[in-house]
């Protein structure tokens, strides 16, 4: 640390020049900040220092107030209380254009260029170069490629957005924060969609900006990542901050704990049995031969999935492992192979031919495929059957009433009453809504698409136990999730995807962490 | 910074060498009128297609509705509609009618009455689309429904203008020298544009410019493409939209201007249905439903597909006046199909994967 | 202090739960808009609640509204289901009207354009004009379900085309059908004393109100109207239902032209239920249901199209004609959905909330 101090104002050729907080005052100060929506408190007496020339870590799990925190600190939402100051001097950053002005840019994870312009445009927006009042294009053009030259970019300025890949919109989109007179960088999960060699460009690019002083916020869920390149680091749970520190002084468990707030030991009281029996005797629930939904979904794939157990499928984001459900499912079209149901060959068109088959599916996107916001939590459960026994056999209200109450009461779900629409329940809850519909069903596969994510870790708990005892009772269950143990506590088969291709599938003394992550990476060894 | 990972990392990125859907919209657009104007002249060879000064009528006649056309341009590429164009026209129509009714008022008048009820029209409807966040279908149906009501309100009968100025306006040709055929009795058939055409191209060029060279003009791009990256890109979506509608209300009212040209006179019926006829030349020529794509040359040729359409009707034999209205009612039926086809084609080009791991 | 501070909470606690459960209801609105009219109808006509009996009908004010609000009635119930399910507005209703009567006159009157002989029955006749009026909204469904257009735009095209292929399928001309039978289904079923407008409309509304009461068809719409992709998730055909919403939309407003062109014995492709689109929408509106698509009330939306036909009436009787009528029913549209839009309560809210807080800050 102290070479730290020593280094502080020769910048050049040091790799870390931040300086420490406790000497200098930081160059970004936000101070007591809270926001609100209804019925959350999205942010509560948050603090956060930047300086300049560091790269500072924003963890958190999902819903811990990393992005409302970004939002207020670039104007998108207004702050509710606390202050910002820039410099010392205080400052009002009122909106996104404001927060440009202060020399704030951000890359957010959704991608904020529009497709529909050309790359040149999607740099320069907003603050085009000018000819006689009229945009000089010839210009914008050539300092655009300039621009993504140095970067070592490859992509062509006339060229339209949309034309590129995700991962070289990312750059772009970096590019272009970088551009604007930049003395504040926030990086929001950019290495979510890059793969290894990318994540390598853009952290040499990071390291970069760094040495040109530049403050740099990033946020991400690769705790590697992290170690790899920060400086400090801030950690938020539930609005509130919980660390602010040296990258050095906070281990790595030390900051799961921090995130989660619980022992993660909590979680590890499940245990799997495995009957290995099952495998031999039983014609398969459900089997897939040579099923596609065409190459740039999902390969054709073979599975075998038995009656009683639970079978994981893993993979990095895009990997194909939604996909792969999906077609199961019915949701996405399969175009070639077979599916067998208990040793008969089927055809599933749609989702309901699926739901005649005894499938369900739990999807990954709770709000754009799950809910029915304003619908109530009665019908969000019985919508479900409901639509299997079709539109001329109506239940009766009497018996809605009686399914509802029995699942609010089975799995445990806070809700005011029955006729409470579902989007004013908390998430967790919802996805119990979600589960309660498919169980209502009652299927003899359930596919669940990250049931846990984003949801706070008490329901976690919950659903991995449903799970299991799921499965207990004879049920099959296709179990996706991003985190491992997760899987490894649950699971007695993984399947692994990559590049949308099944690569493998692990049991048995497989089935632990360094394994996975290998076949995941697949190639060497 | 330039080490074997990143040359990698170049090497990798792949560009789809493609036109862009504008481009090939446009394309489709001219290739269309083309073709419609090369049989038209072959199968009715004895209706002087081939002549100059048909070809500058197509324009002469429709000159109106290319400044409708326009305006539709504008809120469609910002992600927006205007179907309040028709009644605008036709209001400013019965106004200006009704205004030189006692010949006790100077023409000029006339010009910055039209202007300012389409301004109106686009402020009232701009904001309640911008700032108020209504849907903008609902917004300009009411409006519609209100310039249809005022019409009726101002003057529920035919209102000819006999004003000597205004109909030396609209009398006025401009003769183009060196383009001319010989008719068969020996005078000569000059091309000509009248003074609507003039103002009509003048304003077709400022839009062009407008669209393409100012901020405001891409600002319109951005927030039809994707308002949320617009809004955090620094675009001020709200007022950039609002503007929109207020550009699309202005030209709404030069078109009920350059109508009344056309048309010199006020008419309940004036303008029915105009709104339609300028939707589909703003798609016919290439501009996306969907918002963000769109060219106003294209929007040019659109109105020109419009007005050869209603030209070439009545000599197939169909004479009865509705026909051109159902059949430009099935082009924009077609090129909305056709849109869909365009954007499901390229959605599936970007879903191709792009992750990769070593 | 605390004294205050609890009664002061109690108070306001009560006036916004009582507040809350006015504006939450759906009908307030369009109930209190009624009660207006009618009693400004009371007061200024005086034999507002007679019922006489004249020429075998029952006649008098209240039955003129319920008759002339027919056609009205049964487009809103169509309208209604489109918003729900599509999230967007048809507002082809008029030009259907006119296709569907079309069809129909077609059928009766062969190539005559004045005639009393029937060309083929009756009942038949019906069936065509109905199917007429399927065709046409399955094309709107068509572009909504599968391609994805937004209903309104793709409404557009037949809003403004339908009245020309109307006017081509009667050859050009209005057409007048004079067997007295033609009237039987638009005025009176000899023997029967109530207009048979009232009854078909009166049908419609049971109908369609068993339809969504006794199957799944309303929560099916609400499902697909709040969320596409959920819904075919969960099993459900998302584009075939909302089709399946577009064709009964064209049945209805067919139903609604046959109605309407037999009330006055002549099909006239121009002025059949022109502008019908609009009281329509403004029915649903005022009915407290959400443009946006998702949950519908039926009766709201009924109770909105009496009020709108009662205002047209009253406005009729004070000698505005019907296409001025138009001006102030677009400025109620856009008032009711200003009001009912998010910006304009967040507005309020943040107004009403700054008196509180006055209030508060004043009390402690």
């Amino acid at each position: 640390m102290d070479n730290v101090k020593q280094e502080q104002n020769s910048s050049d050729g040091m790799d870390k020049q931040y300086s420490d907080s406790g000497t200098t005052s930081p160059s970004l100060r936000m101070i007591g900040v809270g926001k609100s929506f209804p019925g959350v408190r999205a942010l509560n007496n948050v603090d956060f220092n930047l300086h300049c020339g560091e790269i500072h870590a924003l963890m958190g799990e999902n819903g811990a107030g990393k992005s409302t925190l970004i939002k207020v600190l670039t104007g998108v939402y207004p702050m509710d209380e606390g202050k910002v100051y820039i410099d010392g001097k205080q400052t009002f950053i009122r909106s996104p254009l404001d927060a440009q002005k202060y020399g704030i840019s951000t890359v957010y994870q959704e991608l904020n260029l529009c497709p529909n312009l050309t790359v040149a445009e999607n740099l320069f927006l907003g603050r085009e170069p000018l000819k006689r009042g009229l945009i000089d294009w010839k210009c914008m053009n050539q300092e655009a490629d300039k621009l993504l030259k140095e970067l070592n970019i490859s992509a062509e300025s006339t060229a339209q957005l949309d034309s590129y890949s995700i991962a070289i919109q990312q750059m772009i989109a970096i590019a272009r924060a970088v551009n604007t007179e930049c003395k504040y960088l926030i990086l929001d999960e950019p290495t979510s969609s890059l793969d290894a060699d990318e994540v390598e460009g853009l952290f040499k690019l990071m390291r970069q900006l760094r040495k040109n002083q530049v403050g740099i916020i990033f946020i991400t869920h690769f705790i590697e990542q992290v170690y790899e390149i920060c400086d400090r680091i801030t950690v938020l749970r539930n609005g509130e901050l919980v660390e602010e520190c040296e990258i050095e002084n906070l281990p790595r468990f030390e900051l799961v704990k921090k995130m989660m707030g619980k022992e993660i030991e909590v979680l590890s009281d499940l245990n799997v049995h495995i009957d290995e029996s099952i495998y031999e005797s039983e014609v398969p629930v459900l089997e897939a031969r040579d099923l596609s939904s065409g190459g740039s979904k999902v390969a054709p794939f073979n599975l075998r999935i038995y009656k009683g157990e639970v079978i994981g499928f893993s993979g990095l984001l895009g990997s194909g492992r939604s996909e792969l459900v999906r077609t199961i499912y019915g949701a996405d079209k399969a175009i070639e192979g077979q599916q067998y149901i208990k040793g008969k060959n089927v055809i599933i068109k749609n989702t309901l031919d699926a739901m005649k088959h005894g499938m369900a599916y739990l999807p990954e996107d709770r709000k754009a495929e799950g809910i029915l916001a304003d619908l109530s939590v009665r019908e969000n459960i019985i919508i479900a059957l409901q639509a299997k026994q079709g539109l001329f056999k109506r239940l009766s209200r009497k018996e809605m009433e009686e399914y509802a109450d029995e699942y609010i009461k089975l799995l445990n779900i806070k809700t005011a009453s029955q006729e409470t629409p579902i989007k004013s329940l908390s998430g967790g809850n919802q996805q119990k809504v979600i589960l309660a519909r498919w169980l209502l069903t009652n299927p003899e596969f359930m596919i669940l698409d990250e049931p846990t994510r984003g949801i706070d870790v008490g329901t976690k708990t919950e659903i991995q136990k449903l799970i299991l005892k799921l499965a207990d009772e004879g049920k099959s269950v296709a179990f996706i999730s991003s985190e491992l143990d997760e899987m490894l506590r649950t699971c007695s088969r993984i399947v692994v995807m990559r590049d949308r291709q099944k690569v493998g599938e692990l049991t048995d003394s497989d089935l632990n962490q360094d394994t996975i992550m290998r076949t995941i990476a697949g190639g060497e060894q | 910074m330039n080490d074997g990972k990143t040359t990698k990392l170049m090497l990798k990125a792949k560009k789809r060498k493609s036109l862009n859907n504008a481009e090939a919209l446009l394309l489709i657009t001219v290739s269309l009128f083309t073709i419609i104007y090369i049989i038209s002249a072959i199968v009715f060879s004895d209706s002087n297609f081939a002549k100059y000064s048909v070809f500058f009528n197509l324009l002469n006649n429709k000159a109106y509705l290319l400044m409708l056309a326009l305006g539709l341009t504008v809120v469609l590429i910002a992600g927006s509609i205007d179907i309040s164009v028709g009644g605008v026209t036709g209001l400013v129509s019965m106004v200006i009618a009704t205004m030189l009714l006692n010949n006790d008022i100077s023409a000029i008048w006339t010009i910055p009455t039209a202007l300012s009820i389409g301004l109106i029209f686009g402020a009232v409807q701009g904001y309640l689309v911008a700032y108020m966040e209504i849907q903008p279908f609902i917004v300009t149906l009411s409006g519609m429904y209100f310039a249809r009501g005022m019409i009726s309100v101002i003057n529920a009968k035919s209102v000819p203008i006999t004003n000597e100025m205004f109909m030396g306006w609209s009398g006025a040709k401009l003769y183009i020298p060196f383009l001319y055929n010989m008719r068969k009795n020996g005078t000569l058939d000059v091309a000509y544009l009248t003074p609507a055409s003039i103002v009509a191209l003048i304003v077709l060029i400022i839009i062009i410019t407008l669209l393409k060279k100012t901020k405001f003009g891409r600002s319109l791009y951005a927030i039809g493409g994707s308002p949320q990256s617009a809004h955090l890109m620094g675009v001020n979506v709200r007022q950039t939209k609002f503007k929109a509608h207020l550009l699309c209300g202005m030209l709404a009212g030069i078109g009920g201007f350059l109508y009344t040209l056309f048309a010199p006179s006020g008419n309940p019926g004036n303008g029915y249905g105009y709104e339609i006829d300028a939707i589909s030349s703003s798609v016919i020529g290439g501009v996306m439903l969907s918002g963000g794509v769109g060219l106003p040359i294209g929007t040019f040729f659109g109105v020109l597909i419009n007005s050869i359409i209603e030209r070439v009707v009545p000599l197939l034999g169909i004479v009865d006046a509705s026909w051109p209205r159902i059949i430009t009612s099935g082009f924009l039926f077609v090129f909305i199909v056709l849109q869909s086809i365009f954007s499901n084609v390229s959605r599936k080009g970007s879903l191709k994967p792009t992750k990769k791991l070593k | 202090m605390s004294d205050l501070k609890v009664k002061n909470k109690l108070g306001e606690s009560t006036f916004v739960s009582i507040a809350k459960s006015l504006t939450s209801n759906r009908l307030t609105f369009s109930v209190i808009i009624l009660l207006i009219v009618v009693i400004q109808n009371i007061i200024t006509t005086p034999g507002f609640f007679n019922i006489t009996i004249a020429n075998g009908l029952i006649s008098g004010y209240i039955p003129n509204i319920l008759d002339e609000a027919s056609e009205l009635v049964i487009v809103t119930l169509g309208m209604t289901l489109v918003t729900a399910a599509s999230g967007g507005q048809d507002i082809s209703a008029g030009a259907i009207m006119a296709v569907a009567a079309s069809f129909c006159g077609l059928m009766l009157n062969g190539t005559e354009y004045r005639t009393d002989v029937f060309h083929s029955p009756y009942i038949v006749a019906i069936i065509v004009g109905l199917l007429g009026g399927a065709l046409c909204g399955a094309f709107n469904g068509f572009l909504v379900s599968k391609l994805k257009m937004p209903p309104m735009l793709t409404s557009l095209i037949l809003f403004t085309a339908g009245r020309s292929i109307a006017k081509q399928i009667t050859h050009g001309q209005t057409i007048y059908i004079m067997n007295p039978v033609y009237k039987w289904l638009g005025v009176q079923i000899p023997g029967v004393p109530i207009r048979t407008t009232i009854i078909v409309s009166t049908l419609t509304v049971i109908i369609i109100t068993l339809l969504t009461r006794l199957t799944s068809v309303g929560l099916y719409i609400q499902s697909v109207g709040i969320n596409d992709a959920s819904s075919r998730l969960v099993g459900l055909n998302s584009s075939v239902i909302k089709l399946l919403t577009f064709v009964l939309y064209g049945v209805l407003a067919g139903l609604a032209g046959l109605v309407g062109s037999s009330s006055i014995g002549s099909v006239n492709s121009g002025e059949l239920g022109l502008g019908i689109e609009m009281d329509a929408i403004l029915a649903v509106a005022l009915g407290g249901n959400n443009l946006g698509g998702g949950k519908f009330s039926i009766a709201g939306s009924i109770i909105g199209a009496y009020t709108i036909q009662a205002i047209t009436t009253t406005l009729y009787a004070m000698n505005v004609r019907a296409d001025q009528l138009n001006v102030f029913k677009a400025l109620i549209i856009i008032v009711i959905i200003v009001a009912n839009s998010d910006v304009f309560k967040a507005k309020i809210k943040r107004f009403t909330q700054t008196i509180f807080s006055k209030n508060v800050s004043v009390g402690g």
